[in-house]
């Protein structure tokens, strides 16, 4: 279980608990946050789920596989802090990850 | 004002509505009928993930049973609509009750297409769409068994990439000369005929069925001059779309509901999204009917921002994905009246090319098998109306987001 927090582009913030074995991307679906579109339901096939990681937290998640990367250069809204949510599995060791949103995922 | 609105469906057109109607700040009441027992849920997964046991129910939901809760929104489930007087603005269900209604949507959907020849309702012949489908074929799978699957359209090959896995001995029937026909190009069918060949599927196009035989329980599958034994037949030939309902009630149809830009039937309280509607696309240039998730979730948006009187999301191009064992699909476009096809990549040998649709120098449609930045740029490319270069298109030592160079 993890105490993850979702900062969207208007500052509002929701910190939500996910279970681990849960997407990021399910876990803040499940949870009603706002900002996340996930319209492939976590095919890696859209790159509606797209979330900023802080420095702090890169490091720590696990690494970027090639079909992610390949999205993220195609996301409109991507920068090198960016992850596809529905790619990261929630573990114990995410709690307090901070995270923040797009103003659009399109 | 918002008022009362009805949703007649429950699937994944009206699960986006719902989202996206308490995204947009929605205030009036909001019933949904659903014939299944589940809330909204995605389907995709149910030929992949969760036909091969890899996620539980709970995960194909759209939304959780709370959101609804908290949402203010009724699920009617387990109900089915069988009349809509929109004179008075209500709708007659199975049970008698009565629903009024202020704003309608028609989010009806389609069922799968079901064969009428001699034993097909014999046990053991199955069709897969729903949650209660999968759970019943999954039920009958065991390694060893003799799997026929009738159809070799994206829902069986996606059936027969599990059920190989699973060890089943699996055969699939095709009634036309390639696979996918309806979905992909001809280099793209055969090179999904050579890869179910390699995961030791037993492939057929061509291939007409005439009937089943068994007492009781299927055990052959009858085609012209061959018999196939079977364990269990699986049937996927396409789907109807359910505009019956709409029909009747004096709603135009032709080859689905006709909706206009913001999903209004002819009637202006009355809405359809998602399978059963026939909408003209802007991008494509013609009325079409798109079986897919993303029209379904498209026309939810759409609807859900004429509701509530918000500009609607832009155009988009329409697209598909297919998975099977590690062979990820990606299609944008439509390829209909292409002049020329450019191949990037080895379709005959590997498992990672692209193929490229052009009529008239305009990029129309990319089939692309394991390579998810040609998809990405292509349906940025498709969506622009843009000439690229066929000869770049074609070297692989250009990148993608380089073409336009």
């Amino acid at each position: 279980m993890a105490k993850i927090t979702f900062q969207e582009a208007n500052g509002s913030e929701r910190t939500v608990d996910i279970s681990n074995g849960l997407s990021i991307m399910e876990g803040a679906v499940r949870n009603m946050v706002p900002g996340i579109d996930a319209d492939c339901g976590g095919a890696c096939s859209c790159a509606t789920c797209m979330v900023y990681v802080p420095d702090e937290w890169r490091e720590r998640l696990p690494p970027k596989e090639s079909v992610e990367e390949d999205m993220l250069q195609f996301c409109p809204h991507a920068n090198e802090s960016s992850r596809l949510s529905c790619q990261i599995n929630v573990t114990d060791a995410l709690d307090g990850l901070r995270l923040t949103l797009p103003e659009s995922q399109h | 004002m918002d008022s009362s609105l009805l949703i007649i469906g429950a699937g994944q057109a009206a699960g986006q509505l719902i989202a996206s109607l308490a995204q947009d700040g929605f205030r009036g009441a909001v019933t949904v009928v659903g014939a299944e027992s589940y809330p909204p849920y995605q389907r995709p997964p149910l030929s992949k993930k969760f036909l091969a046991g890899e996620i539980t129910l709970d995960r194909l939901y759209v939304r959780p049973a709370a959101f609804y809760d908290k949402a203010g929104t009724r699920l009617l489930l387990g109900k089915q609509a069988v009349a809509i007087d929109r004179a008075a603005r209500t709708v007659a269900l199975s049970d008698g009750e009565t629903l009024p209604y202020s704003t309608l949507v028609l989010a009806t959907g389609s069922r799968p297409r079901r064969l009428t020849l001699p034993g097909a309702d014999l046990d053991g012949v199955f069709y897969l769409r729903t949650i209660d489908d999968v759970q019943a074929i999954r039920a009958r799978f065991a390694a060893g068994k003799r799997l026929v699957i009738v159809g070799g359209g994206y829902i069986g090959l996606e059936l027969a990439a599990v059920a190989v896995k699973q060890g089943l001995q699996v055969t699939v029937l095709e009634q036309v000369d390639r696979l996918m026909a309806r979905s992909v190009g001809v280099a793209v069918s055969a090179f999904y005929a050579r890869v179910h060949g390699e995961e030791g599927v037993v492939v057929q196009t061509g291939t007409a069925v005439d009937g089943f035989e068994g007492s009781g329980h299927v055990r052959q599958v009858v085609c012209p001059g061959m018999r196939h034994d079977a364990d269990i037949v699986v049937v996927g030939v396409g789907a109807l779309h359910n505009t019956e309902l709409a029909r009747d009630a004096g709603l135009a149809v032709d080859n689905g509901i006709i909706v206009d830009a913001q999903c209004r039937t002819d009637d202006p309280a009355v809405y359809a999204i998602g399978d059963c509607t026939n909408q003209l696309h802007p991008q494509i240039g013609r009325r079409l009917r798109l079986e897919s998730v993303h029209n379904a979730l498209e026309q939810g948006k759409i609807a859900a921002a004429a509701i509530c009187g918000r500009p609607p999301p832009p155009v988009q191009t329409p697209w598909f994905w297919s998975d099977q064992y590690d062979v990820k699909l990606q299609t944008a476009g439509l390829s209909e009246g292409h002049s020329e096809v450019v191949v990037r990549g080895t379709p005959d040998r590997g498992r990672s090319f692209a193929v490229f649709y052009l009529r008239d120098s305009v990029l129309v449609a990319v089939d692309a098998v394991n390579r998810v930045s040609e998809f990405m740029a292509a349906k940025q490319l498709i969506a622009e109306g843009a000439r690229p270069d066929p000869a770049r298109l074609r070297d692989e030592r250009i990148a993608m987001k380089d073409i336009r160079l």
